[in-house]
């Protein structure tokens, strides 16, 4: 299967993509995403204590499973206001 | 009303929209943009946003704010793009029947927002730039 995975901020700025799609067993978990993502960008790595992960518009757990086409975002600290 | 837009912020058309016959109090807070931060001296501000996350999570948190507290109305707008010193980046509104809950709901929904909606600021320099995040903003 195939989720899409979009960048924002300093996240998008270190790995200098704003959206990549990312081959994934099907069951795979966020950890699994995750590891394959710091695998493929391993310039996440510094920051990845602070980095957060959102499945279709919505913070998740590591354990939560992905599917096919799911839209799954990298989220820096945010500091709006 | 919550939304995200590149244009100026008008702070009496967002006070408007929570404007309730019902309501004796209106709230308002503005966040604006300062010439200093983290010992430098700041330029600009540059937002990013998530829209459709940062919509989800702004009807969120004005659900929460409804479990709360009984106010009429909320209003939520924050500017996105590259804002100068002394410029509107946020403006807040809730209105209620009396003024102690509108007071709390305000704070609640800037401190929230600041919390969890996806929206990044970038701090301009006189030497550089730099991503604010966990809690520096």
């Amino acid at each position: 299967m195939t989720v899409n995975v979009r960048f924002f901020a300093i996240a998008r700025q270190t790995v200098g993509e704003r959206e990549v799609e990312v081959e994934l067993k099907e069951g795979s978990t966020v950890q699994s995403l995750w590891e394959a993502l710091l695998k493929r960008f391993p310039r996440l790595h510094p920051m990845s204590g602070s980095l957060k992960l959102a499945v279709n518009w919505d913070y998740v757990q590591p354990e939560a499973v992905l599917c096919d086409g799911d839209e799954v975002a990298v989220i820096p600290p945010v500091s709006g206001g | 009303m919550f939304q995200m837009v590149e244009e100026p912020l008008d702070i009496q058309a967002v006070v408007k929209h929570v404007s309730d016959p019902a309501a004796g109090a209106v709230v308002t807070f503005v966040g604006t943009v300062r010439d200093h931060a983290r010992g430098k001296r700041v330029l600009s501000l540059e937002y990013e946003a998530y829209p459709e996350m940062a919509e989800r999570m702004l009807q969120r948190i004005h659900e929460e704010i409804r479990a709360r507290w009984d106010v009429c109305k909320i209003a939520v707008v924050h500017r996105m793009g590259r804002l100068q010193v002394g410029e509107v980046s946020v403006v807040i509104a809730v209105s209620s029947a009396h003024r102690e809950e509108a007071f709390k709901a305000c704070r609640y929904a800037i401190d929230r927002t600041k919390e969890m909606v996806p929206i990044w600021k970038k701090e301009v320099y006189e030497d550089g730039e730099c991503w604010i995040g966990e809690g520096g903003g």
